[in-house]
């Protein structure tokens, strides 16, 4: 990022607000798209997604099972998951540090300070908050379906299956929650990760390493950047959503 | 999910049936028979029972104390459907729900499809087939729900209030659906607050009062002189 | 035909990480400290070394103590900090094979340009931090296991001030970074301890300067260890000792000594003496 380091020594000379300082800088990375920061972008994006898929492929399924399955202790289940969803990510983090470190039972493995250290927190961190947002939208749905598919004799993983796809636009905003965390989560990525630049440099150690360097207008201008690709995704996503509902109710 | 059996599930014999939730007695020394090939109504006040005897019959509610034998055995058959007030449609397309349900008892493929759209086209929805059935009228909804059921092809089709929040004319439409069913061999237990629906369907008429059955009778008799004073008494007030 | 799709995309993410996963050459993990990385040494460094020998170098830059610590539960190949009597215990315990000096640089003490106590008058840096004391001027520490803050408390030791005792609302301990105590300074209008290159290549400098430096006191002296591989079996022995090698060597001693910041050259290779 050679030529933002031009760029900033230069905005300082004039010593801007920093704010504005931001703006200008946050339009001119995205459109002269410096390799390295796209690198640092295309990272960002492959663990959120990778993270928020697996989180969505474990996480639905529990939570659909806890909002249509009778057992024992179910309430505390649910405040169980409830509570999961503000697990500190720094916390997360550090556990599973500990698991991939070599010194801990996952060590063989080399996991740690890998892209694949940061996707197994990160699921480990958005997991509970999926299960425990459509644990939620399922059971509503339930309600609803509930005698009906008892009348129809559907079994238990049929009804699973068949909650979470009627309730699957509410679901896509769980799941977009979920990716929205991953997204901008900072303390778990850090330790599993440690910010390696060009392996597990992401958009948010980035910014935490600008902020660190006190270059301020460069961390707040990759924050912009961040904040407009999430708000990009999201917007694609709703009117894929709108799209999906006119086309196929 | 209980286990459901593949015989015949006639006739249900209910005997000495009590059903509490919580602190509320909800039915209590109910003993009826449903007849195979009839269509027998259960009429009654409000809270009088009639949904929960109906969803005993059909297996949603277990007894709390006596016994539901059907077809003399005590497993719960599985050729049997049910229509409620409110027509609880999956978020696809009315064709889908149908073949849905059929997926349920294992029918699948194009058998499947070709019983969907015969069970739809009886019903008069070949046109909207393939709308999303959340966006069709009450009515046509209800008619939906039907077709789901007619598409199972049940033993026993049970129906509670089916048509309490339609129109004369969607009533109407019902009403002859529920009769083409019947014409095909499937035992109608239906329940109504509208008492010129059941003078025009009803076969045997179950009247509770209270949680109690106080009588099953023919339905030509019920109207004309009911056994039970209840019965009566609320013949009487719904008359004005 | 929508559960296809997902099933397709949800294979060609897993099939990415697979991939650069498995595409990823010769390497080591080094574990260093936050002023090596935040001065900007090593984008200037590591990429001469990798255009030398192709092993590409990643560095997880933490402070000394922590650096020391990933080593020790045998995360790191190779360890290059800046505190020497933590780096003769990590040997001591058998965790490291051998150290090296490398190169030094110095700590600066950063002031408000205003310097209420006075700092500019001293005589050397004990004089420094005992006139800071006395005026209770706010200071800020980090606190952290790292090189620096080991270097300040052995300035407080060396001056005379029990600093456990003398410390109060004027001392800020943030346990942080030398980039983040550095913003808490600026933000306080506060005195603090930090190392040349971090602090030419720091920008949120408030109104913040150089208030002393100069002092031999203050030269710091980086060291580099291979990781014990008899301790640590995953150790990369080859690659990291060619690493420390290339370090010493007269190659890597000049792009050490020719990474400046605004003209000015930071670090002051040095290996083979006893430092």
């Amino acid at each position: 990022m050679h030529r933002i380091a031009v760029l900033r020594h230069s905005l300082h000379e004039k010593r801007l607000n920093t704010l504005a300082d931001s703006f200008s800088l946050s339009l001119r990375l995205i459109v002269d798209l410096d390799p390295k920061l796209a690198a640092i972008i295309g990272l960002s994006l492959r663990m959120s997604v990778g993270s928020t898929l697996i989180s969505a492929l474990v996480g639905l399924p529990i939570g659909a099972l806890v909002a249509i399955a009778e057992f024992p202790a179910r309430g505390v289940v649910v405040a169980v998951l409830n509570a999961m969803m503000g697990l500190p990510p720094v916390v997360v983090g550090l556990l599973v540090y500990l698991l991939l470190s070599r010194a801990g039972p996952l060590g063989s493995f080399g996991l740690l300070f890998t892209p694949g250290a940061m996707v197994i927190a990160q699921s480990v961190l958005i997991t509970p908050l999926v299960a425990a947002l459509s644990r939620q939208v399922v059971e509503d749905g339930w309600h609803e379906l509930h005698e009906q598919l008892r009348s129809l004799r559907a079994r238990l993983a049929r009804r699973i299956g068949t909650l979470l796809w009627d309730t699957r636009y509410a679901l896509a905003t769980v799941v977009l929650a979920g990716f929205g965390r991953a997204a901008s989560e900072v303390g778990a990525v850090i330790i599993v990760g440690g910010n390696i630049d060009g392996v597990t440099r992401v958009m948010t150690t980035a910014i935490a390493l600008e902020t660190s360097k006190g270059d301020l207008p460069l961390a707040l201008a990759l924050g912009e950047v961040l904040i407009a690709l999430v708000l990009a995704i999201n917007l694609a996503a709703y009117a894929l959503r709108e799209w999906a509902k006119v086309r196929f109710g | 999910m209980a286990e459901t059996s593949r015989g015949a599930g006639l006739p249900i014999v209910v005997q000495d049936l009590e059903v509490v939730r919580g602190a509320t007695m909800l039915l209590r020394g109910v003993n009826l028979e449903v007849e195979p090939g009839k269509r027998t109504f259960v009429l009654g006040a409000n809270g009088a029972g009639k949904s929960t005897l109906l969803r005993v019959l059909h297996g949603l509610v277990p007894p709390t104390r006596g016994r539901v034998r059907w077809g003399g055995a005590q497993l719960l058959p599985g050729n049997q459907a049910m229509v409620f007030q409110r027509p609880a449609l999956l978020r696809r397309s009315g064709l889908a729900n149908v073949v849905y349900a059929l997926a349920c008892i294992g029918v699948r493929g194009n058998i499947a499809r070709e019983r969907a759209r015969t069970a739809l086209h009886a019903v008069g929805l070949d046109a909207v087939a393939r709308r999303p059935a959340r966006v069709l009228s009450g009515g046509e909804q209800q008619r939906l729900a039907l077709a789901r059921a007619w598409a199972l092809a049940p033993e026993v089709l049970f129906l509670d209030e089916p048509t309490a929040s339609l129109d004369p004319g969607a009533t109407h439409e019902v009403e002859s659906i529920v009769r083409k069913i019947h014409a095909q061999g499937t035992t109608i237990v239906m329940t109504t607050h509208n008492l010129a629906q059941a003078r025009r369907l009803a076969d045997d008429v179950v009247f509770l009062h209270a949680g109690m059955a106080t009588e099953q009778t023919p339905a030509h008799r019920f109207f004309i002189s009911p056994q039970s004073s209840e019965a009566a008494a609320f013949l009487e007030t719904e008359r004005t | 035909m929508k559960r296809r799709i997902f099933l397709a995309l949800f294979c060609a993410v897993l099939a990415s990480f697979a991939l650069s996963a498995g595409a990823a050459g010769d390497f080591i993990v080094v574990a260093s400290t936050t002023s090596t990385e935040q001065s900007g040494l090593f984008p200037h460094l590591l990429p001469a070394f990798t255009k030398d020998t192709g092993i590409e170098v990643r560095v997880v830059a933490v402070g000394t103590g922590q650096a020391l610590d990933i080593a020790r539960r045998g995360d790191a190949d190779v360890v290059f900090v800046h505190d020497r009597a933590a780096e003769e215990k990590f040997l001591g315990e058998g965790q490291g094979v051998q150290r090296f000096p490398v190169m030094y640089n110095d700590f600066v003490l950063i002031g408000p340009k205003s310097d209420p106590a006075g700092v500019a008058k001293a005589t050397d840096v004990l004089d420094a931090l005992r006139r800071i004391e006395a005026a209770k001027a706010p200071f800020v520490s980090r606190a952290d296991k790292s090189g620096t803050y080991a270097a300040e408390l052995r300035y407080w030791k060396l001056a005379g001030v029990d600093i456990d005792k003398a410390k109060g609302p004027w001392y800020r301990e943030t346990g942080s970074g030398m980039g983040p105590a550095l913003n808490t300074a600026s933000a306080m209008n506060a005195y603090i301890l930090a190392d040349r290159g971090t602090w030419l290549n720091f920008s949120n400098r408030g109104d913040l300067g150089i208030v002393f430096q100069g002092d031999k006191r203050l030269f710091n002296q980086y060291g580099v260890m291979l990781v014990n591989p008899q301790k640590h079996p995953n150790v990369k022995q080859a690659l990291g000792q060619k690493f420390i090698d290339w370090l010493v060597s007269p190659k890597g001693q000049s792009v050490i000594a020719s990474y400046k910041i605004n003209g000015q050259q930071l670090f002051f290779p040095n290996a083979g003496t006893d430092s």
